[in-house]
């Protein structure tokens, strides 16, 4: 690295709406603090950055042992069956009750913070392994997605960085 | 919490640098802070986001980089141009207000 300026990279290996925010926020915390973003996108992680799939992010509520009936406004921890979560239209609904209180507090979606994480200066690429296993190109990225690199020129330009993997 | 003395005033600030108390604040200070931060003379465009701050600090506190742009029309990276190397902490030192709080 050429200067000494905390650099701080994630690793965004999930598609999941929900775990599309952490490295969002904290990239997004980090560029205001003066701190080098970079942003590493692998696996399910590319839908994030797929534009025929980054407005269509969703959380499914099977598996997830977080999610209750609260969040539909049934009072305390009632939890919703794993059976019910696979109910068809269960993805869906959750999806639209998260992306309805995202949109309540303010919160920018997933394609218009990196945006302005890409305009902040944050840097951002493809993982190639995982280019190659889905069949996708740089132009099916949306704009900011500086170059499609390898594991080991991710280690290069992380050098001395803090990593976050997500 | 400790004393400062900038442009000739002195001013209360916390650990971090930030003024406690807003109304301190001169513009004298703004140019001053701002010259510490690297920035060399505050042009019109900072001075429309010290003012949108000025105005809009709740309990004392800085707003957000998305309440500043949504507000000042400035694109994101407008304001990464004007106060580049972390916009959040800087335009709250400069504009005499407390750390933003809020996450976006």
């Amino acid at each position: 690295m050429a200067d000494n300026n905390r650099h701080i990279a994630f690793i965004c290996s999930k598609g999941n709406l929900d775990m599309a925010y952490p490295a969002l926020v904290m990239g997004w915390a980090a560029l205001g603090n003066g701190i080098d973003v970079t942003l590493f996108f692998t696996f399910w992680g590319m839908d994030m950055i797929n534009k025929a799939r980054v407005d269509h992010l969703e959380i499914p509520p099977i598996g997830n042992a977080s999610m209750k009936m609260n969040m539909m406004g049934v009072p305390g921890y009632i939890g919703i069956p794993q059976w019910m979560g696979g109910l068809p239209g269960m993805t869906p609904f959750a999806t639209a009750l998260m992306n309805d209180k995202m949109k309540k507090l303010g919160v920018p979606t997933v394609r218009e913070y990196l945006q302005m994480l890409s305009d902040a200066g944050a840097k951002m690429y493809a993982c190639k392994m995982s280019v190659d296993m889905f069949g996708l190109k740089q132009e099916d990225f949306i704009e900011g997605v500086q170059a499609i690199v390898t594991a080991g020129d991710f280690m290069d330009m992380t050098e001395g960085a803090q990593i976050i993997f997500i | 919490m400790s004393t400062k003395v900038i442009a000739g005033k002195s001013i209360q600030v916390n650990d971090e640098g930030f003024m406690l108390n807003p109304g301190e604040w001169t513009k004298e200070i703004a140019a001053e802070i701002a010259k510490e931060e690297g920035i060399p003379e505050l042009t019109a465009g900072h001075w429309k986001v010290i003012d949108f701050c000025r105005q809009n600090a709740g309990d004392g506190k800085s707003p957000t980089l998305r309440t500043i742009t949504n507000g000042t029309g400035l694109s994101t990276k407008e304001l990464f141009t004007l106060f580049p190397k972390g916009p959040a902490k800087k335009v709250a030192h400069i504009a005499g207000l407390g750390k933003p709080e809020g996450c976006v």
